[in-house]
């Protein structure tokens, strides 16, 4: 009797594919069979849908009717398939003419009473559809903006399953606006998502100007924003390690359009998107709790992939205060994506691959009872509790971290000269500077900042100044830095010279460099 | 008798009338066994029908054809292996129809007659 097609999109992870959604009525008794291995929530999408139908005023149609998902061998999941399943099944009937469907996508879950409800993932969704050729989409009306961000999407936006049908029939689609993403980039933060969600724009992003002294963990923190290094902060409690690491995201530059798209698509897929905020332009920051388990860091789920922590910190910061205390599996988890910048999680039903280029940020204190060598107070820890403690982290992990700095309670001096920190803004313009310089001189090569520069360059084109590296040879001869370590020094005096508006780092950007990342710092701030 | 049956019984009738028309011979109404009902036994040309009838007042309770459920399909098909056995007979070609009537308070009943469907 009827064939109708039209199209949707299955995310594995963050790639859409296209599925081609093909509906069959044939003579018989009544019946609506789905197949092309769905899971149990598409499934449901056959009751769902056909509430949906009739009550918004349509006929379901008393047929035997097929629904296949093609290509029948990916593992479809979701309720995003909603809107396509009654529009196949419409358009079988005959009720939508089928010619409107032929070349559209239809992203979008559908209510018992014909709404249409918003899902996560539209964003990726729609570029993919894109990608494969599909320009015209319609998605879930509180989507749009999101759907929108996508250049060449021809976007149109439903409130309900009737004014779908309405548009199919004869209205023109959409309005094609076009996107305006330049408006969209440069505004501030207005509004996030609560400070307790795992990564979120912030109301009113911290501000640097609230912590007292701390010049050397000050610094440490504008290098590392500055050239994207990793951080480690060492300190008794209330010292001030959490401030400091908060406030990293306020001194890191806004995303560019591409990082932006990237950041917003890992969001939408975790369904943890700002209605009011369709593009994230801020860097975000995930600061997972000490108990959170591998999966809920790097990603993954039995069924359901979603990306974890080190995704969601992608082109931002992953804080882990008390870091010694996460499980060991999770911290060596991180070794991986911090090499690679991308997870890739393995299913039996399907892999996916999620973008994880994240900044570290680390806090630990001492020991367990956190005072540790401090002046004033004593350590009560044995010693062999004490060497356990750190010990957790484990070598590897600290060989990549480049920056290493002991947060000290602040004095009473540093207290009582409330207010005189240097602001976000101040510190955010100089990092901002710095990355221009090596923007600048990285010119056309695939990077973009200093700590993604590759080790075969720092000897060859970005050598740093003959005759600089003696005091961290005299290192490496005594077994304190690895070949890694040299690299890795090398790429935060690069950062050094950046800031200072050095051409090439010498002698004092390498020691300091080599400083850093010992945890010896000889009055850096000065 | 219920009214339910009344309508029911009414139904068939109506479907009995309708089917011969359509050039059906009947063979047997309501045959039961211990197992269920055949409504309707027909003879299709060469081919032997076994006919559900479904009756409603109203669309209120969904369509006739969807009160056809798959275990009253699956139903169909063991009665008319029963029948086959006990008539002694072997049929070449055997088929399985549903007539839905629906007698709505005004005007006439609404017969539709599907073919092959079980």
């Amino acid at each position: 009797m009827g064939l109708a097609r039209t199209y949707a999109i299955g995310l594995v992870g963050l790639d859409g594919h296209l599925i081609e959604v093909e509906a069959h009525i044939a003579p018989g008794l009544p019946g609506f069979t789905l197949i092309g291995l769905p899971d149990a929530v598409l499934y449901e999408a056959r009751d769902r849908v056909r509430a949906a139908v009739i009550n918004s005023g349509l006929k379901w149609p008393d047929r035997r009717m097929t629904v296949s998902l093609s290509p029948a061998s990916l593992h479809k999941r979701g309720s995003s398939f909603d809107l396509a399943l009654a529009c196949a099944v419409l358009g079988a009937d005959g009720a939508v003419p089928k010619s409107a469907l032929a070349d559209l996508v239809l992203i979008g879950e559908l209510g018992l009473d014909g709404r249409v409800r918003s899902v996560p993932g539209v964003l990726p969704s729609v570029l993919a559809a894109v990608r494969a050729g599909m320009k015209r989409v319609v998605v879930p009306a509180p989507n749009r903006a999101e759907a929108e961000l996508v250049p060449d999407a021809s976007v149109a936006d439903v409130r309900s399953l009737p004014e779908l049908i309405a548009l199919l029939s004869g209205e023109p689609f959409g309005e094609d606006a076009g996107p305006d993403l330049d408006h969209g980039i440069d505004e501030p933060a207005s509004r996030g998502l609560a400070s307790s969600q795992p990564s979120a724009e912030l109301d009113y992003p911290p501000d640097l100007a609230d912590v007292c002294g701390q010049a050397d963990a000050r610094k440490a923190l504008e290098v590392s924003a500055a050239g994207g290094h990793h951080l480690f902060l060492q300190g008794p409690p209330g010292a001030g390690k959490t401030m400091l690491a908060e406030r990293l995201p306020g001194i890191l530059p806004a995303l560019e359009l591409e990082a932006a798209l990237e950041v917003t698509s890992i969001h939408s897929v975790a369904g943890l998107l700002p209605p009011d905020r369709p593009l994230l332009t801020r860097p975000p920051f995930a600061n997972p709790h000490h108990t959170a388990s591998v999966v809920a860091i790097v990603g993954g789920g039995s069924s359901l992939l979603r990306p974890g922590a080190v995704s969601l910190a992608h082109h931002g910061v992953l804080f882990l205060d008390e870091a010694p205390e996460f499980r060991a599996g999770v911290l060596d988890g991180l070794r991986q994506p911090m090499e690679s910048g991308e997870v890739v999680i393995a299913r039996a039903q399907a892999v996916a691959r999620f973008p994880a280029r994240f900044q570290l940020v680390m806090a630990a204190n001492p020991c367990p009872c956190g005072q540790g060598d401090s002046a004033e107070s004593m350590c009560v820890c044995p010693s062999v509790v004490r060497r356990r403690y750190l010990a957790r982290l484990s070598g590897p992990l600290l060989d990549r971290v480049d920056l290493r700095v002991t947060v000290d309670r602040p004095s009473r001096a540093d207290l009582l000269e409330l207010g005189a920190g240097e602001p976000s803004a101040a510190v955010a313009e100089r990092v901002l500077q710095a990355r221009e310089r090596a923007a600048q001189r990285l010119g056309e090569t695939p990077w973009r900042i200093n700590a993604q520069l590759p080790g075969r360059e720092l000897r060859g084109r970005f050598a740093p100044e003959r005759g600089s590296l003696t005091s961290v040879e005299a290192a490496m001869s005594r077994g304190e830095l690895s070949a890694r370590g040299l690299a890795r020094v090398l790429r935060v005096a690069w950062t050094l010279a950046d800031l200072s508006g050095v051409d090439r780092p010498g002698p004092e950007q390498v020691g300091v460099a080599f400083a850093l990342r010992a945890g010896r710092l000889p009055g850096l701030a000065a | 008798m219920a009214a339910k049956d009344t309508v029911g019984r009414w139904g068939e009738d109506v479907a009995a009338r309708h089917l011969v028309a359509a050039g059906l011979v009947i063979l047997e109404r309501n045959w039961r066994c211990s197992a269920g009902e055949i409504d309707i036994i027909a003879r299709d040309g060469r081919t032997l029908v076994f006919c559900e009838v479904k009756t409603r007042r109203s669309g209120g309770y969904g369509t006739p054809f969807e009160a056809v459920t798959m275990a009253k399909a699956r139903r169909q098909r063991r009665l008319a292996a029963q029948w086959l056995e006990i008539a002694g007979l072997s049929v070449p070609d055997v088929r399985f129809d549903v007539v839905g009537v629906l007698c709505p308070r005004r005007g006439g009943p609404k017969i539709e007659h599907r073919r092959g469907v079980i």
